[in-house]
């Protein structure tokens, strides 16, 4: 489905973290939010996902402003893996999967047939399956983010929001779990710190700086040696990827302020 | 992805369903409460407790001679017995809420500040005789107007415009407790009578001596309307439980529910407190020792707990009132005493994962 995030602005006690950011995603892409920290990555995925409300613009998914849906409502059409990582109970992992059920469900319903069919085809389709007793907390990091991935498939959404879904994994989990992202086929936002990667995975990527939208495009138009300077403040040189052919960064050294390098 | 072996498709291994475990605790609250019925300074058969019971309910006829007996019963004991259960019920379901509501494994349905504020209340009333226009309901109406104070403090004092977060609600709950523990004990050195300060620790500790039918209804029916209550917000829990962004993702919005679990709770605890005083370590170790059977799932954590809770206190009662008879000890002396090696045991015993790790 196509997501549209039209002139969003975010404040937060007085801070205004998002001004009058518009990002347009067609159906079956993998759009990639990229910028320094603080650029309003965050931000703009919270107020997708409902976390943080935006205090103007709208957010739209095939048209309907999620914004003036119920929250199930909501849910039923976006899921999100948030950067959240504490957790204090020790759920199994089918528990966890089972929660991506919960905008179906009415308050008193039990798992139906079709709910536990749903979890079961979304574990299978992280190669989870055989996780699905064990308890979440005592997952490596890797294994988590499969498990959280496929809650949010549970929810059966027509949009998947990721906030740095690859943090703290090592290099083959980061492109697997990319590779299960686009997989999935379902339109995704897809916040990414890795530029490299977010060449590799995304169909298009936003670059996003103190709050709104620098450019966007193919990675190909959009990491050139110029904008990496403007936005990130680092010297590049783009290579091709031999194999790809998508545009790989090499980075020099870090730009004094002045640019004098 | 290897996802062309499945098949087979396997059913989702599950935790056993809670089904048999509420059954048994079904079963055994009743028994449980015969027996403290039954049981204490005067032994009343098994049977005659049935028929004095029956024809309380019933309004039946008994032998004159069987008054005395009978009056024990249905006026002492069965009073007694009933709250002893609703207040176990109703620690352990707060409990569990409230450690969801603040995301915090060490949390108990005193967090927020409750039992300290009932226990100014109650403090005043045993040391200086405030309240006394209520007369024999001063105590619990000075607990409850206490609880409700201090709940009120802690609710405007966490507040923020983002709503309650978890941390805020803990450590502002925590700093006050401390503030209304620290004028229950002026209140304590200040008791002009001896017996005063000692009647005042033992409220504290949590006590069911003296309690009559009337504080009976109150009580039940918040525990009930809570319980039922926390029942539907069941599925919400566990998704609060991972996280606000997470609940929010999954269409549970959290600042209401966690406002309205707060009002729930801190209610529900309000009249236990002003009925039982403060009963420790039920409320703590309740939720944790059925996790360790149920699991995390708070729909089945729920339906367990509240049963599991009220056995614990029919039998910590029964003990509270013939283990030094005819002399009887705080509710939270017991609770602790038994509780506290149980849990202990059983967190090493088990693999039980908690608190992050």
């Amino acid at each position: 489905m196509d997501v549209g995030i039209e002139g969003l602005t975010v404040t937060v006690a007085g801070a205004r973290l998002v001004a009058d950011l518009s990002v347009a995603a067609p159906a079956g892409t993998v759009v990639g939010l990229v910028g320094p920290n603080g650029s309003g990555k965050s931000t703009t995925l919270r107020s997708v996902y409902r976390a943080l409300r935006p205090s103007a613009g709208r957010v739209l998914v095939d048209g309907d402003d999620l914004w003036r849906l119920t929250a199930r409502d909501s849910a039923r059409r976006v899921a999100a893996l948030p950067q959240e990582r504490h957790l204090e109970f020790d759920f199994t992992v089918a528990e966890v999967v089972a929660m991506g059920r919960s905008p179906h469900q009415g308050r008193l319903d039990r798992d139906s047939d079709t709910d536990r069919e749903v979890c079961a085809a979304a574990l299978r389709r992280v190669g989870a399956d055989h996780l699905s007793a064990r308890g979440f907390l005592t997952l490596s990091g890797g294994e988590r983010q499969r498990v959280l991935i496929a809650r949010a498939l549970a929810q059966e959404p027509k949009v998947l929001v990721l906030d740095e879904p690859t943090n703290h994994l090592d290099i083959r989990h980061q492109l697997e779990i990319l590779a299960l992202v686009r997989a999935t086929g379902v339109t995704a936002l897809v916040a990414l710190h890795d530029l490299n990667l977010a060449a590799t995975a995304c169909d298009v990527l936003y670059v996003l700086d103190d709050g709104g939208v620098v450019t966007s495009g193919s990675p190909c138009d959009v990491l050139t040696p110029d904008l990496l300077a403007a936005v990130f403040g680092v010297r590049a040189h783009v290579l091709e990827h031999p194999v790809t052919g998508a545009p790989q960064l090499v980075f020099s050294t870090a730009l004094d302020p002045e640019g004098t390098l | 992805m290897a996802t062309a072996s499945g098949t087979v498709a396997p059913q989702s291994p599950q935790r056993r369903s809670p089904a048999l475990l509420v059954v048994a605790l079904a079963l055994a609250l009743p028994a449980s409460m015969l027996c403290a019925l039954a049981l204490g300074a005067a032994r009343v058969p098994f049977g005659d407790v049935l028929g004095y019971v029956g024809a309380g309910v019933s309004g039946g006829w008994i032998d004159a001679a069987d008054l005395p007996d009978y009056q024990i019963v249905w006026q002492v004991r069965l009073p007694r017995v009933l709250l002893a259960a609703v207040v176990g019920a109703g620690l352990a379901a707060v409990g569990v809420a409230s450690q969801a509501l603040v995301r915090n494994a060490l949390a108990d349905p005193f967090v927020l500040g409750v039992s300290s504020g009932a226990s100014v209340g109650a403090t005043a009333v045993i040391v200086l005789g405030a309240f006394a226009a209520f007369g024999v309901y001063a105590l619990s109406v000075a607990a409850f107007l206490g609880a409700l104070g201090a709940t009120a403090l802690v609710y405007l004092a966490a507040r923020t415009p983002q709503g309650l977060t978890p941390l805020r609600l803990v450590l502002t709950g925590t700093a006050l407790a401390y503030g209304f523990s620290a004028i229950t004990t002026v209140l304590v050195f200040l008791a002009p009578r001896g017996d005063a300060a000692r009647s005042a620790l033992f409220w504290l500790l949590g006590s069911l001596g003296g309690v009559t039918w009337p504080s009976v209804p109150l009580a039940a029916a918040a525990v009930v309307a809570g319980v039922g209550y926390l029942l539907l917000y069941a599925r919400a829990l566990n998704a609060l439980a991972m996280g606000d962004e997470t609940a929010a993702a999954l269409g549970v919005e959290p600042a209401p529910l966690r406002r309205r679990l707060f009002v729930v709770s801190a209610a529900v605890t309000g009249c236990l407190v002003a009925v039982s005083g403060a009963v420790g370590f039920v409320g703590l170790m309740v939720p944790h020792l059925v996790r360790m059977v149920t699991g995390a799932d708070h729909r089945r954590l729920l339906a367990v707990a509240p049963l599991a809770g009220a056995v614990l206190l029919v039998w910590v009662d029964l003990l509270a009132r013939t283990l030094v008879a005819p002399q009887e000890l705080p509710l939270g002396v017991l609770t602790a005493a038994i509780g506290v090696p149980v849990f202990v045991w059983l967190i090493r015993r088990r693999a039980y994962v908690f608190g992050g790790r």
